[in-house]
Parts: C-alpha cells; structure tokens; sequence
C-alpha cells in the first residue's frame, strides 16, 4: 500500500492550506481565538485582578485608589451635585473600565458577558446548522411533495420578522419557563436563547443548503451514479453529503455573527440572558442610561460585539474561497 | 441476424413546461441495437439525442413506449429490480468533469459500481478482488495506476474521459449508450478517445449507441445510422448508405452542412434556411417542411411514418431523395 505522504492531498487539505495562506483569515482566527480566550478567563479575572464579584450590586462599596479608598458611587458633578453616577474607567485593576449604575466592575462583566454570547451565538448556530442541513437536504433531494411542504414552512418563518419571531417565542418562554415531560426549563435557561435563536435562522441557512442538494441531485454524477446502480441512499451519503458540507461550513460563521446579534438584541430587550448573569446586550442595557456619563458601559461591549462579528465575517469569505476546489486549482493554471 | 439487445418501441418524452404547455423531446422513437454493433445517434442540438439516450437506459422515465434489453421488458421495472440489469447497460457522458464526483479519488469513483454491485457469483468483492480489477480498468482505457490515487480536476478532459469509460466498464457491461462523448474535447485528443471507444469494442465485444452532432466521429465508429430531427427518427440505416446516398432531405442537408476544407462546386444540396423549429409548438404534417427544399403541400398536413424503402434503410419521407 502507498504511504499517506505521496497521495495527492485531498480536498479539505487544499482547503486548510488555502485558508492557512490567506492573511485576512488568518487574523480572524486569531481575533476570534482571542476573545475565546479572554471570555474563559473571566473567573481569574474576577477573581485575582478586579477582585470584586460581578454579579453583586456594590453601590455602597470604596475602591482603593492610590492607597486612598474611593467611593464607587460618585457625586454628579452638575452644579447642585445632584445623583451619583458610577466611577469611571479607573485604568488599573480594579474598575479597570469603570463601574456600571450597579457599582459593578464592568471590565469583569464584560469578560462573563463574552462567555454567554459566545456560547450562545455559537451553540445557537451549530444547533441551526444542524436542523437546516436535515430540512435543506431532505427537501433538496426528495423533492416534490416533501420539497413543496417543507418550503412552504420555511417562507411561512421567512416572511415573520425576524426579531417579531424570536420576542414571541422569547416572551412566552422566559415568562412561563418550559416544561417538557420531568424536564422544566427555568427562564434563566440559556437554552432559551440557544433554541429560539437556532430556530429563526433555519429558513436562512436551509434555502442555500436545499438550493445546493437540488442542483447536484440533477448533476450529471449523480446521473451517472444512477446509472451505475448505487442506491439512493449511498447516492445521498456517498455523493451529495460531501460536496454539501463546503456549504455548510461556509454557512456556519456567518450564522454565528448573526446569532450573536440576535442573542445581544434580545438580550438588550430583556427577553434573552436573564439578570443577573451577563452578555453583551444585557451590559449594552446596563448603559443605556449612563450613555451621557460613563458611554464605555456601553460602547465596550458593542465594539466587543463589532470585532466577533467582523471576524467572523472575514473568516466566511476565507472559507468560501478557500472551498472552492475546482476554482483554486484552476487558478493554479 | 444478430441478436437484438436493447429495443424501443414507439418511446415518447415529454416534458411539462409552465402555462400547460408541453416539450416533446422524443417523440414516438422506435428502434433496435443488434449485439455487436455501432449505432450512431445523429442530430442539431436540442433534437432530442441525449434524451434518447437516457431514456433507453431508463436514466430519465419515458413518458410512453417500452423497452426490451436482451429479451426481458425492462419499461416497469422498480429502481431496485433494474439494478442486476444496470451492470449489463451503462452510460458515458458528454461532460466528463461534471460526471465525476469532485470530491472523490479516481479508484473510489471506480471501485463504487464494484462495491455495489455483487460479482459474477453473487458474492460481494472483497478489496482485494476490487483492487485488481481497478489495475485491469486502468490498464485498459490507458492511464498509469497512479490516477487511481488523484482527484478528477487534476486531469485534463481526455484523460477523465478514459476515466469515465473505465468505470462504465467497470462491471463488464454488454451494452454502452456513449452521450456525445467527444464533443466537449479537442479535436487532436476527439480521434483518441473515438480510436479507444473502437478498440474496446472489438476487444470485448460491445454494443454502443454513440450519439454524437459531428458526422465525422460517426461515420469513423458507427456500423448504423439514425439520424434524429425534432425529436424523431427521420432516417435509420447502414452507415455507408445513410452517410453516401441519403434519402431523406435532413440528412442530405446535414451532410451539405458539413464544412469542407476543400470548396466544391457540386454541392449536394441548398443550404437549410431558417432554424429548427420548436419542439413546444411543432409543425403539423411532416416536422422537416417548414425548411425542406423539396417540400410539397401534402407535406404540410400529412406526417409521414419512418417506413423501409427498398434498399433495407428505414425514411420519414414522402418523398425520399434516390439513392
């Protein structure tokens, strides 16, 4: 038998080497790798640096600044010092990006709200890729009747509104939690947001798969492998499934940065990761009314949000162009 | 008289397009391919050759007709009772990158038929027996065994097109419908392939239906001739008396059309005017009229049926141009 070196590589290795030359993709992963990092880091984080607990309010709590303890909650500094707002962005340690209307440590919330989105956004997406393969494939390649009610629902999803779906499903959700048989899913699930947000980009992701098996369905291989006797069963494993999972993968980035928009929209609105637990969109909240005083509350975690997704999108246009066997090695010509 | 292998009796494909209307691509096909021999499929683009060629080997569903390949009627069979029949009867198609799975290496692509496939005892191969019958493949349609490892892209189109024929001989089938197999390929490697397409056939005693638009290739390979006109059988012969004295007007034309290096002054027939018509709204009376150079008004309302003239060819014609 030949040894594994001298074969040709195949078509996932062109595509790793491909992307392994692209910068660009090369970066995002990087980015992305770090904000993984850093989101995983949150505990020591909060435990050796900030040393506060981030999911305590501290209105009443003092920092030590310079040796001199300084309250967390400050006086305006309007004319008739009227209010407090919460300390700014101290720049060491501690309220190293300032505290929220909580007396919070923001840049620890930051960290434990990286963790959520992330977790969500992706989770959400791999769970969505996973039920649009089923639908997009099983319609693409039966086709007719099973195509036709498949798709029907699918443009029913479609044309609701897509954060109209996902605050419907969310409000019924969170407010009543869900109970399936022993099982009871309490609001503060994450779940919740996981399962909503998967359900609602299926439409998205199941058209271009569906639109992908229907076309190789009709290719002439496929013929050819009919006409060879291969069962459809074989056909769709051995024939269609490969050259469908260059779609999917593609597919997965870019559902991950919309997932992690939505699960920060929801969030931002109530109805996704419940207080007191945190994610970019509940800290985006949180600042809503400290955007005058303290904006970093909430521009922080939307540029956290801006990098993921920009990456994340880089990184689906890297794949793309990396998975396309033909055209690369065409271009190699 | 040679045994008949495949027969098509009065086949008929339609296809339903939008606004009730209805494309027929053939139409009323009758035929024979005897053991042994060569039958070329001639015709402009679009008149229904490679429909016909998939529909004799049932790879698209005839809308009527029947079918008969080696005495059983195969018109009903399910999927899966065509399978035993399948490895006797296989196809190579016109584009030889699309009919090659991307993403699989060239022996896999070959194996597949094998694995599915039991052998001649109706036991599955095992590797061992898979792998020394990819050795002979390989060897016969004249690549190195290294292909078996590469992917389909890293060939040029000749090359996948001896790959394609490898694995529709991968199971020893007794009848190959070979759908414009040279057309897609540049001339010099054109006379390569047709030149192995002839020597297979003498070596292991093939039967092909070899469609094909080019006039040449077919006079090079084929034993019989049916030349196809919107979707039917205008004319079906001998090679030599199809191709040297045809007796319908299309093949006549079809013949003229052939571009020549040399310009002769004695040309056998005017050019066709016009083009073909569609086969959504055809003609009434025979199909060929509305461009026929020796059309009559008979023409225009009664069709003529492909009947034998005397010299043992069978002509679509009214009036069928003297041999």
């Amino acid at each position: 038998m030949r040894s594994s070196s001298s074969l040709p590589p195949g078509p996932w290795a062109v595509a790793i080497r491909a992307l392994a030359r692209d910068r660009a993709s090369l970066v995002s992963v990087g980015v992305l790798a770090l904000m993984v990092l850093a989101s995983l880091m949150a505990p020591l984080y909060a435990r050796y640096v900030s040393r506060t607990d981030p999911f305590l309010s501290n209105v009443a709590g003092q920092v030590q600044i310079d040796g001199r303890a300084v309250d967390i909650m400050q006086p305006n500094d309007n004319p008739l010092h009227l209010g407090l707002s919460p300390i700014g962005p101290t720049g060491r340690g501690a309220y190293l990006l300032g505290a929220d209307s909580q007396g919070r440590d923001v840049a620890a919330r930051l960290l434990y709200g990286g963790r959520n989105s992330l977790l969500i956004a992706s989770a959400a997406a791999l769970l969505c890729v996973v039920m649009a393969g089923v639908v997009g494939i099983v319609a693409g390649f039966f086709g007719g009747v099973v195509d036709a009610v498949l798709s029907r629902i699918m443009d029913i999803m479609w044309a609701v509104p897509v954060y109209l779906f996902a605050i419907s499903l969310s409000i019924v959700m969170v407010s009543q939690g869900l109970t399936i048989g022993p099982f009871t899913i309490t609001s503060d699930n994450l779940l919740i947001p996981i399962v909503i947000i998967a359900i609602v980009y299926v439409p998205y992701a199941a058209r271009p798969i569906r639109g992908r098996v229907m076309a190789l369905r009709n290719s002439e291989f496929v013929l050819a492998a009919r006409g060879l006797g291969v069962p459809s069963a074989r056909i769709l494993l051995r024939d269609i499934l490969p050259n469908v999972t260059g779609t999917i993968v593609v597919l997965a980035p870019l559902l991950t940065a919309l997932a992690l928009l939505t699960e920060s929209a929801l969030s931002f609105l109530s109805i996704g990761v419940q207080a007191p637990a945190a994610s970019w969109g509940t800290i985006i909240q949180d600042g809503e009314g400290l955007i005058y005083t303290r904006p970093l509350v909430a521009v922080a975690p939307g540029l956290a949000i801006v990098i993921v997704v920009l990456a994340l999108n880089v990184l689906g246009d890297g794949l793309r162009d990396a998975l396309d066997v033909r055209e690369t090695s065409r271009r190699g010509h | 008289m040679a045994e008949t292998l495949l027969s098509a009796r009065s086949l008929r494909k339609d296809y339903r397009l939008p606004r009730g209307q209805r494309l027929r691509a053939v139409d009323d096909v009758s035929l024979d391919v005897h053991a042994g021999e060569v039958l070329g499929v001639v015709g402009e683009s679009g008149c229904g050759k490679s429909t016909l060629g998939r529909c004799l080997l049932r790879l698209t569903e005839a809308s009527a007709g029947s079918l008969t390949f080696e005495g059983h009627d195969i018109t009903g069979l399910s999927e899966r009772a065509l399978r035993p029949v399948r490895q006797r009867m296989q196809m190579v198609f016109q584009d030889s990158y699309a009919s090659l799975n991307p993403r699989r290496r060239i022996g896999d692509l070959l194996a597949e038929p094998l694995r599915v496939h039991p052998d001649a005892h109706g036991r599955r191969r095992d590797m061992r027996a898979i792998e020394a019958r990819l050795a002979e493949l390989v060897d016969l349609v004249g690549l190195t065994p290294d292909a078996l490892a590469r992917y389909p892209h890293e060939f040029s189109g000749g090359q996948r097109q001896r790959i394609n024929i490898a694995r529709a001989l991968a199971l020893s089938p007794r009848l190959i419908v070979a759908d414009e197999p040279v057309s897609a390929l540049d001339v010099s490697i054109q006379a390569q392939i047709v030149n192995l397409f002839a020597d297979l056939q003498a070596r292991l005693g093939l039967t092909y239906v070899f469609i094909a638009h080019d006039l040449a290739v077919v006079r090079q390979i084929s034993t019989r001739v049916a030349v196809m006109y919107l979707g039917a059988v205008v004319e079906l012969g001998a090679t030599d008396d199809v191709l040297h004295a045809p007796a319908h007007p299309y093949t006549s034309a079809l013949i003229a059309a052939v571009p020549e290096p040399v310009v002769r002054a004695d040309k056998l027939m005017p050019s066709l005017r016009g083009d073909v018509p569609s086969p959504v709204n055809p003609p009434p009376g025979c199909r060929f009229h509305t461009r026929c150079p020796v059309a009559r008004p008979v023409c225009g309302q009664d069709a003529p049926t492909l009947r034998a003239v005397p010299d043992g060819r069978q002509v679509a014609c009214h009036f069928p141009l003297a041999g």
